[in-house]
């Protein structure tokens, strides 16, 4: 029977049903659920590594063991992977390997929208894009089959659409896991340069043989129509172009790389005007056209952002959505921001307070940088706080050093944050660096890390000692503080920014989401003491708000009794109810 | 029973309200009548108090997993100002659920920006076809605050035509036993809202 799911539960089923045995991942969003999902099943192994790289470098070991592997992770941590990725595209693979390169066209939850069908043809993968949670899995499924078959790494390429829409899968039978025969071979899977030279010769080979076979891949599809408009598209695009564009002509890519040379030109033969509707950068246009083929695509199309069905209508067919009711200009923005009694508030709060520059991180706690808390300079990628900080002090001196903070999750720092750090200790560097711990990564949506003492599959394992580590490194000050507990924080921060020496502050409260609160001190503002003086509606908080009409501060029911705004009032008018 | 027509449902409120349920209880109906069906939804950052959004469409054959802008057959909005938010994606003669309920986003909070507290008045002005609710009351009333979803679900199936018995298969399914029946009560009631005010 046919079923809903996200297109990152059909992969898992797809892993599943092709027997892999292995999933890796370092959770991001659009990708995390992937291989959350994937630890449900019977009988395999999934973790969460601390980073992508590692991540990585696991699937490698489980291929070359034997094992179908998975590995998944969003587009840029991709990046984090390139290294290992670039070459075990060299080596190939013994189990199959399936890579999931989740992007964010439209930025719904990351700092860049590249395209990473880029990567496909840098490193000359196979790369598979489906538009669907059916062809999520399906497409998994053969991509494990193409991986040994071709002796590659294959990517499979979604989009945040596609990975988090529900459509309809009607499952499959899995088939059993076969662990494949070990089998030491230096030549392949040692990349010293003399073998390296003889990898990138089958590589060339098997990208060869992929050219031919993605001629008659049941995964590329012409969709003959009327013929005045031919349409080249693949992933969830070939969605909008069939909902607004008719009974059009439509070559459909399953394969995004290498692309069907012989099948584009047919199809370009074969219609009056070819069109390419590709989200991001033109690669398909790009190929098309040095293939001499008159080509329309990026003359109509936008290279930023999400597309929609609206949009395609509107740069095709002229047709505009209907008119606007025009109430938007009534109504506030609502944008995102740290929830009641967030930890990283206090942070925030008292960096502004001390007007200190920051180096922020990837995390819920970026949201710090927007208003009202505005407290962060600049964010990068995740890990690159610590070195940013260092490279501002490295400019502009320890005067400025001692007015710089690098700010940075607990699993961001375990992610890419110890190299900086042992860099600052290194080359004599005096950052102050507060991680901010809470025990989770809450962003993505609460996943376990190398810090909480838990797996992906919710079993106790030993639990990495931040502290410990960080003295390890050479930090030799450390201390932890309660970010909700305002003045120690601030003395910890004026102290340790005024030793010209590497410095590590935890700011160490759990996330509040992690456990019910059940708040057994409820707060109260006493209208009587209240100067409407606003200081702790600058906190940013949404258990408080102002009463314009009474020109007070009120608490309201989002309120957890965090005690974060009783600490900022100056009047102590925001004090216990009393019972 | 198959019809070519897609019918577009737009479910939008602010983080937590919810509205994921309605989605899925919504989806999971239209799954059961036979239809093809698609929901979209965004993960990550906007959930963190932001404003949010659903989209659920089915019919014989779907495509794209999103609405057109224009092409919602009927917006239900957990939250006033919500509504408003996203009603360009309604059809010129769609229809209107709205929960009576106001979230201040922070700019309100802050003092920075003015609450348009006549918002929905002003959306059945333009509209015939609003509903105005207060579903929190009613799940008040019926003795559990946290129904006020299910309150909505019953309104949006009388609006969108899905039959009671259809939705009441999906909650018992859906809903742990000693929760269902404060649950179908709520869809009840609902349903016999839109009635009245239909």
């Amino acid at each position: 029977m046919k079923q809903l799911m996200i297109g990152n539960e059909a992969i898992a089923r797809g892993a599943f049903e092709a027997g892999a045995t292995v999933a890796t991942a370092y959770p991001g969003t659009p990708s995390t659920e992937i291989v959350t999902n994937f630890a449900d099943f019977e009988g395999v192994y999934a973790e969460w590594a601390p980073n992508e790289k590692v991540a990585m470098e696991v699937g490698v070991g489980a291929s070359i063991g034997g094992a179908r592997t998975l590995v998944a992770m969003k587009h840029v941590g991709i990046n984090v992977a390139a290294d290992p990725l670039y070459t075990f595209a060299y080596t190939g693979v013994n189990g199959g390997m399936v890579i999931v390169s989740a992007d964010d066209p439209g930025m719904h939850s990351s700092q860049n929208e590249q395209d990473n069908r880029g990567y496909g043809r840098f490193a000359k993968l196979l790369v598979i894009e489906p538009s669907d949670s059916q062809e999520a899995l399906d497409f998994t499924r053969q991509a494990f089959d193409l991986s040994e078959q071709f002796d590659t790494p294959v990517m499979l390429r979604i989009t945040t659409r596609l990975a988090h829409s529900q459509t309809m899968v009607e499952k499959g039978e899995p088939q059993a896991p076969v662990l494949k025969e070990y089998k030491k071979n230096a030549p392949k899977y040692v990349m010293l340069p003399g073998y390296a030279r003889g990898r990138h010769v089958e590589v060339e080979k098997h990208f060869e043989a992929l050219r031919e076979y993605v001629e008659q891949s049941p995964l590329n599809r012409i969709e003959w129509g009327d013929r005045k408009i031919g349409i080249i598209t693949s992933g969830i695009p070939y969605q909008y172009v069939k909902e607004v564009m008719g009974d059009v002509s439509v070559l459909k890519l399953g394969i995004v790389n290498p692309l069907p040379r012989k099948m584009i030109e047919e199809f370009a033969a074969g219609v009056e005007r070819l069109i390419i509707v590709e989200e991001l950068e033109p690669v398909i246009e790009e190929q098309v056209r040095s293939w001499g083929i008159k080509v329309e695509g990026k003359e109509h199309f936008t290279l930023l952002g999400e597309y929609s069905p609206e949009y395609i209508e509107l740069q095709l067919k002229g047709a505009a959505p209907p008119a606007s009711f025009g109430l938007e200009k009534e109504i506030p923005a609502r944008p995102p921001l740290l929830c009641a009694g967030c930890p990283h508030r206090g942070v925030f709060h008292t960096l502004r307070r001390m007007r200190l520059k920051v180096a922020g991180d990837i995390g819920c706690y970026t949201l710090g940088a927007l208003s009202p808390l505005e407290g962060m300079d600049t964010c990068i990628c995740m890990g690159a706080s610590i070195g940013t900080a260092m490279g501002l002090e490295k400019a502009r001196g320890e005067e400025f050093a001692a007015k710089t903070v690098a700010v940075i999750g607990d699993s961001t720092f375990v992610h890419s944050g110890i190299t900086p750090l042992i860099d600052v200790v290194y080359n004599q560097g005096t950052s102050t660096v507060l991680i901010l711990d809470n025990d989770t990564t809450a962003m993505t949506g609460h996943q376990d890390h190398p810090a909480t003492g838990v797996t992906i599959q919710k079993q106790p394992t030993a639990k990495l000692d931040i502290e410990a580590l960080v003295r390890a490194v050479g930090v030799k000050n450390v201390r932890t503080v309660d970010p909700l507990k305002l003045d120690e924080l601030e003395t910890a921060l004026k102290e340790e920014l005024e030793r010209r020496e590497p410095s590590v502050i935890i700011a160490k409260r759990p996330c509040v989401l992690l456990e019910k609160v059940v708040v057994t001190n409820p707060i109260m503002v006493d209208p009587e003491l209240c100067t409407g003086c606003k200081v702790c509606i600058r906190v940013g908080c949404t258990g408080i708000s102002f009463n314009d009409e009474e020109k007070k501060a009120e608490i309201n029911a989002g309120c957890i009794a965090c005690g974060m705004c009783e600490q900022v009032c100056t009047f102590d008018a925001i004090k216990p109810v009393e019972v | 029973m198959m019809q070519d027509k897609i019918t577009n449902v737009l479910i939008v409120g602010v983080g937590g309200q919810g509205t994921l349920l309605t989605s899925r209880i919504i989806a999971q109906v239209a799954v059961q009548m036979g239809y093809d069906v698609k929901v979209s939804e965004i993960h990550g950052m906007a959930q963190r108090g932001g404003s949010v959004v659903s989209q659920v469409r089915y019919g014989s054959k779907v495509y794209s997993p999103i609405i057109k802008k224009g092409d919602a057959d009927i917006i239900l909005g957990f939250e006033k100002i919500e509504t408003a938010r996203w009603l360009d994606y309604l059809k010129p003669d769609g229809m209107v659920v709205i929960n009576n309920e106001r979230v201040n986003p922070l700019p309100v909070m802050s003092g920075k920006a003015k609450y348009p507290d006549d918002i929905h008045e002003k959306i059945a002005a333009l509209l015939p076809q609003t509903v105005i609710v207060n579903a929190t009351e009613i799940a008040t009333a019926i003795g559990n605050v946290k129904v006020a979803n299910v309150v909505l679900v019953g309104l949006l199936s009388a609006a969108v035509g899905i039959p009671a018995e259809e939705v009441e298969k999906a909650i018992t399914e859906i809903v742990p036993p000693k929760a269902l029946e404060v649950n179908l009560q709520a869809f009840r009631e609902g349903r016999n809202r839109y009635r009245t005010a239909g």
